[in-house]
């Protein structure tokens, strides 16, 4: 499915009507997003869960370059093969020729957004290689040919009528919209594809450089399968979601499973680490991890936004942005949305392609407020607008818009001049004049500001500013 | 801080060109208090709006022509959460590699304050003496609550007022959607924010809203006004200088 940042408003203004969207979506946020934050105290780090978790970040992602060696040292000690792919390309092609090598037919796959960034999937297709789905929700949006709408709720914005739906046309069941009789079919379809497929792909949640394992959380049991059925498997991981010791693994996964899901555990967390040892009854003959740094090293380099590294995508900013609320995943054009995608998706798909990610929030500020690594989205997403305000060299950004440049220019210079803004605000209350109003505010505003007048009055300035009723106060009393 | 001699005011733009009478509520608040006001002409916007658009530059022009009006103010305070928030917490960010500029951003931010934060937090005040009659909600607005912190100073206000009830709606924290030049750039999102905020406002009963930013407080209006909706939108300075 194409994806594209550049049609964010376009979408917007038609999910913004989407009223079963809405509902799906305040679910999660009653439900998971606005009780993260009581979850994270009654951790043993108390009130001060997210900092902690954050420096751990912080101290990982600034010694990242060790952290990998010791993580890629330990997982090679056990048999495995890692590939350090620079591009999503690389990482795409080295899947491939695992994949030739074991002559594979049938790929099944955990849950991953990473799987999504690289465009993995379409690749496998295209090499004729039937790619399944196995997490129910990644399911049902590749049953539907639809990207995932949420980092991790893949299918939030279905109801069960409509999985009903898709899957008595798609898998030729009959219709019904129960929950447990649609698993139930998703189940055996699923079963099959996992008994007989060559290959398997997931993605890692975290993982830990001292122990040398993968982590992988899930509470549907998928994972497991496709991680020890077929003959080889692959861990995709961003380079960046690496836990130095064992000991900040486990702050990192209790922080991860309560802001993605409101769990103090998920229902299964698999460690996973190399191929089947000789005791060992199951497990892939070959075990690959591919980590995928595609932008995330330029990211790194810059001390301004290297912060947004320390996200565990837990998807917990989605569930609390108003914004995401109201407009849903699909709008943002990328497979990383919400808040954590409108920082990340600029910084590595280029920030002039994802100018309205960086400009179409509010920056209220709730998402660093429920982050459980205290990642400040707001001040990134601030500092990113200020790229396309005047460009910038590093990151390649051209100036977004030289008329918005220099309306602010000229605005800034006469707001610094208490003269100048008297007497732009007595022209402007001599021109309010001829716009249309009722009860006192204006309908309609010319040029950009028109936006407002769309759906809202706006507020007339006053016939005497404050300070002009000040001044008069004062002349008043001094003549007292 | 301790009760200072002399309360220097900024009066935000919105409020100085458009809701003039918010100001002088305000005003009429700190007299009671028994506090000596004064008012620099010179003073215009904090910078925010270019701030929040990315024009950094042009902020810190006016920044620092902030720093400059205020320079030898001895307590400044503002009936708007988020302007203050961007003196405490922004300016900063504009002038990060001067640190002589820095030095004076440092006190201007210290000295800075909130309305209501003020009253609550600087002068021990909760009880103003003030009467409302009616039903009122609390809008929290997003910088004054997740950047100041107050939270509970404006509640503390309002449960001294006689006469009034304080009516909580559902998710009073969360954005009514207005962010600034947002508001027109994205004008389908940012109204269906707004449009969730007054369905909560409603949904109280209460007949009146009542926030500490007439930034938010004009958003909402602006489309029960659109809408005619039977909402009346206060700034809580209005609520606080009402007498019987």
């Amino acid at each position: 499915m194409e994806q594209n940042p550049l049609k964010y408003k376009e979408l917007a203004a038609k999910a913004v009507q989407d009223k079963q969207l809405h509902k799906a979506l305040g679910k999660m946020r009653d439900k998971v997003g606005r009780n993260a934050v009581k979850l994270y105290k009654e951790l043993p780090t108390g009130a001060g869960s997210r900092e902690a978790a954050k420096e751990v970040r912080r101290k990982i992602v600034d010694n990242l370059d060790v952290v990998l060696e010791t993580l890629i040292e330990s997982i090679r000690a056990r048999g495995g093969h890692v590939h350090l792919a620079e591009t999503d390309a690389d990482a795409v092609e080295y899947c491939l020729a695992v994949a030739k090598r074991f002559e594979v037919r049938r790929v099944v796959k955990g849950k991953s957004m990473l799987s999504e960034e690289i465009r993995l999937n379409d690749a496998l297709e295209a090499a004729g290689i039937e790619t399944v789905e196995t997490d129910l929700g990644e399911y049902i949006v590749q049953l539907k040919g639809e990207a995932p709408s949420h980092i991790i709720a893949p299918a939030i914005h279905y109801t069960r009528e409509q999985v009903g739906e898709l899957f008595a046309e798609k898998l030729g069941v009959p219709y019904t919209s129960d929950p447990p009789t649609l698993t139930a079919m998703a189940r055996k379809a699923l079963r099959e594809k996992m008994l007989t497929a060559d290959m398997g792909i997931s993605g890692g949640n975290t993982a830990c450089a001292e122990t040398g394992h993968v982590t992988i959380v899930s509470n549907e049991g998928n994972i497991r399968m496709t991680s020890t059925m077929p003959r080889v498997h692959i861990v995709l991981l961003g380079i960046e979601k690496v836990a130095a010791t064992l000991e900040d693994h486990d702050i990192l996964l209790r922080m991860l499973t309560r802001a993605a899901a409101g769990q103090k555990i998920s229902t299964y967390v698999s460690y996973v680490g190399g191929p089947r040892l000789d005791a060992e009854p199951d497990g892939p003959e070959e075990f690959h991890l591919v980590l995928v740094d595609n932008g995330r090293s330029r990211i790194l380099a810059d001390p301004d936004f290297r912060e947004v590294l320390h996200c565990v995508r837990c998807g917990g900013c989605l569930n609390v942005c108003p914004v995401y609320m109201s407009i849903g995943g699909h709008s943002y054009g990328s497979p990383y949305c919400g808040p954590i995608g409108a920082v990340f998706t600029p910084l590595t798909r280029g920030i002039n392609t994802c100018h309205h990610l960086c400009q179409g929030e509010t920056l209220c500020g709730a998402c660093k407020e429920v982050c459980p690594v205290d990642n400040d989205l707001p001040r990134m997403l601030s500092l990113l607008r200020s790229k396309l305000a005047d460009g910038d060299r590093r990151w390649n950004v051209k100036p977004h818009s030289r008329i918005e440049k220099l309306i602010f220019g000229a605005w800034s210079v006469v707001m610094s001049h208490r003269g100048l803004y008297d007497a732009l605000t007595a022209l402007a209350r001599a021109g309010q004049r001829l716009l249309p109003r009722r009860n006192g505010w204006i309908r309609h505003l010319p040029g950009p500001l028109g936006g407002w007048t769309r759906g809202r009055d706006f507020p007339p300035l006053a016939a005497k500013s404050f300070a002009q009723r000040w001044a008069r106060r004062s002349t008043a009393r001094r003549g007292e | 801080m301790t009760r200072p001699k002399r309360v220097t005011l900024f009066i935000q733009c919105i409020v100085d060109s458009s809701f003039p009478e918010v100001g002088e509520a305000m005003v009429k608040v700190l007299e009671r208090q028994g506090l000596v006001l004064d008012y620099p002409e010179g003073q215009t916007c904090c910078g925010q709006p270019a701030f929040n658009a990315g024009y950094r530059v042009e902020a810190a022009r006016l920044a620092r022509h902030y720093l400059d009006v205020f320079e030898d103010a001895e307590a400044v305070v503002c009936p708007s959460g988020s302007c203050v928030n961007m003196v405490r917490h922004h300016y900063r960010e504009l002038f990060a590699r001067d640190a002589r500029l820095l030095d004076r951003v440092e006190r201007a931010a210290a000295k800075t304050y909130e309305f209501t934060e003020f009253l609550v937090d600087v002068l021990g005040v909760t009880d103003v003496g003030a009467t409302w009659n009616g039903e009122v909600t609390y809008h929290d607005s997003c910088h004054l609550l997740r950047g100041l912190g107050v939270k509970d100073q404006p509640r503390a206000l309002l449960s001294k007022v006689r006469g009034l009830r304080l009516v909580e709606m559902t998710r009073s924290d969360e954005c009514c959607g207005f962010g600034g030049t947002f508001s027109a750039k994205y004008p389908e999102i940012s109204e269906a924010l707004l449009e969730t905020k007054l369905a909560n406002i409603q949904a109280t009963g209460a007949g009146t809203v009542v926030g500490c930013d007439m930034g938010c407080l004009m958003h909402m209006q602006g489309m029960i006004r659109r809408r005619e909706l039977p909402i009346s939108v206060r700034h809580i300075a209005e609520i606080l200088a009402g007498e019987e």
